[in-house]
């Protein structure tokens, strides 16, 4: 693997957390607030592990508390994947 | 609070809901107490086999994802499934929304004894086979015995005062008790219960630890509360979520139903062992009692704390043989199709009691055969007992020592 994508993160947030009920998560999302979307700060913690482990990219509590929207999200883990996940 | 203030908050039920072995729902459990359908079968969630005790109270028909939205079953045990799940149901029975009452007038008190057995269970086996990276962030609630009261109270906008009590078989009802104070203190409704679910290996072991599991493999005689021959009980499943109310706020809104009263509620602990004093099983039903304003005579029906350990069923025998008299009211103890719900239990009994009330009918004590002379009990079996049932009194005890009452009386406007 080498980048994660849009369906990647949509899969994440989903096995994570689930769906919120008022939320499509299908849609076009990349600038929708993950506050709108349902996801709070423990939704993407769960999510950021399971990130962890499977692109290899480690973020810290401060970044995900940083960060808005999947746009964000996938900027920073795809600016950050690591040799070792990508030769993988 | 003294019993002799008549112009004291009165605390009505409005709204309940079962989640019970053999009774998903407050009807299906209701007539399978009064036709005797047992919810206890061999254990199906995991294999049995190294464990010497295989029955408990199983909750068969449940799909999470029927009851609740997706968002949160990755963040809930088995056990705040059910709660939720009652607590809709219970809202919807008294016709509560979150926009009935102003967030602070609405609290959540509810008993767990267990806590998160099954989800934790799964979070401990990731930790030892891919390392604490793949441990849920979720278990650092999804365990915890306050979890029902938040994640009820999230769920519902319910910001009143909540609280979470914890006094194994007999927290459920201390919930209610406490549901009751808060009330008395000016909230205007509180939704309360319990509910416990630890039917995963680990649970099993950590109920089985406590030694008065019945090792009898047989589902129709493995828990009969009384008799002669008790062998332990059998562990259950579930639980029941209650709406308590101010009876003039109740009124104000024009609540649809009113189950029954609150009137008594009580505790007490049973002294050091070998210190020669009586437990404290019947001073906490005196005490109940005398909070409710009412005597002994007044009681139509007891529903038991019905341990199924002989030594157990004895100081409960005597407790209320010594209130009442030797076989001076009818007692029952339909627990014995739902197993021992730990926090659960009590609630369901208090549901049931407030049934009674409503239909005049005694759901017997199923099982359960020859009771001991000396116990002095009238214990209701067999058949349904049809009765006028305006007052009945509730009992639970926990391990090492809780004893509670609560006291319930029919509605009186």
């Amino acid at each position: 693997m080498s980048t994660m994508t849009l369906d990647d993160l949509r899969r994440i947030l989903v096995a994570c957390a689930g769906e919120d009920d008022g939320t499509d998560v299908s849609g076009d999302i990349l600038d929708s607030s993950f506050e709108d979307l349902g996801y709070d700060s423990l939704a993407l913690m769960e999510s950021a592990a399971r990130i962890k482990q499977e692109f290899g990219v480690d973020l810290s509590d401060d970044d995900v508390a940083d960060i808005d929207t999947p746009r964000a999200l996938l900027d920073l883990v795809n600016g950050r994947v690591s040799p070792a996940a990508v030769a993988s | 609070m003294s019993s002799t203030e008549n112009t004291r908050t009165r605390t009505v039920v409005t709204g309940v809901a079962v989640a019970a072995p053999g009774g998903l729902g407050t009807d299906e459990w209701w007539k399978s107490a009064l036709t005797g359908r047992s919810g206890i079968s061999a254990i199906t969630r995991f294999d049995t086999d190294r464990f010497p005790s295989r029955l408990a109270g199983q909750i068969l028909d449940f799909e999470a994802g029927d009851h609740l939205p997706s968002r949160l079953l990755p963040q809930t045990d088995v056990s705040t499934r059910y709660a939720l799940a009652a607590a809709d149901r219970a809202l919807a029975d008294a016709g509560v929304t979150p926009e009935t009452l102003p967030d602070y007038d609405m609290g959540v008190v509810t008993a767990n004894a267990l806590g998160g057995f099954d989800f934790t269970h799964r979070e401990f086996s990731k930790l030892w086979s891919q390392g604490p990276e793949f441990v849920s962030v979720y278990e650092s609630f999804a365990w915890f015995y306050a979890v029902n009261t938040g994640q009820i109270s999230i769920r519902n906008s319910m910001r009143g005062p909540s609280a979470a009590l914890v006094a194994e078989q007999a927290g459920g009802l201390d919930a209610i008790g406490h549901a009751c104070r808060t009330v008395r203190h000016g909230t205007k409704l509180v939704l309360s219960g319990g509910v416990d679910s630890a039917l995963d290996p680990w649970g099993w072991a950590s109920q089985l630890a406590g030694g008065l599991v019945s090792t009898d493999p047989d589902p129709a005689r493995a828990y009969r509360p009384f008799d002669a021959d008790a062998s332990g009980y059998v562990p259950g499943e579930g639980g029941a979520i209650l709406i308590v109310e101010d009876a003039a706020s109740a009124r104000e809104r024009s609540a649809r139903t009113v189950y029954g009263e609150i009137a008594g509620y009580a505790a007490t602990f049973d002294p050091k062992p070998g210190s020669g004093r009586p437990p404290g099983l019947r001073r906490a039903a005196e005490l109940a009692l005398e909070d409710a304003g009412l005597a002994p005579g007044d009681v139509d029906v007891v529903f038991a704390d019905a341990a199924g350990v002989p030594a157990l069923d004895r100081a409960e025998a005597e407790a209320i043989s010594g209130l009442f008299g030797a076989r001076g009211v009818p007692v029952t103890a339909p627990k014995a199709l739902t197993g021992r719900m730990y926090a659960g239990g009590g609630p369901v009994d208090v549901v049931t009691a407030l049934l009674a009330i409503r239909d005049g009918v005694v759901p017997p004590t199923p099982g359960t055969g020859d009771v001991p002379e000396e116990y002095g009990l009238d214990l209701v079996r067999g058949e349904p007992r049809e009765l006028p049932v305006s007052t009945a009194l509730v009992l639970a005890r926990g391990r090492w020592g809780f004893n509670s009452a609560v006291v319930l009386t029919a509605a009186t406007d």
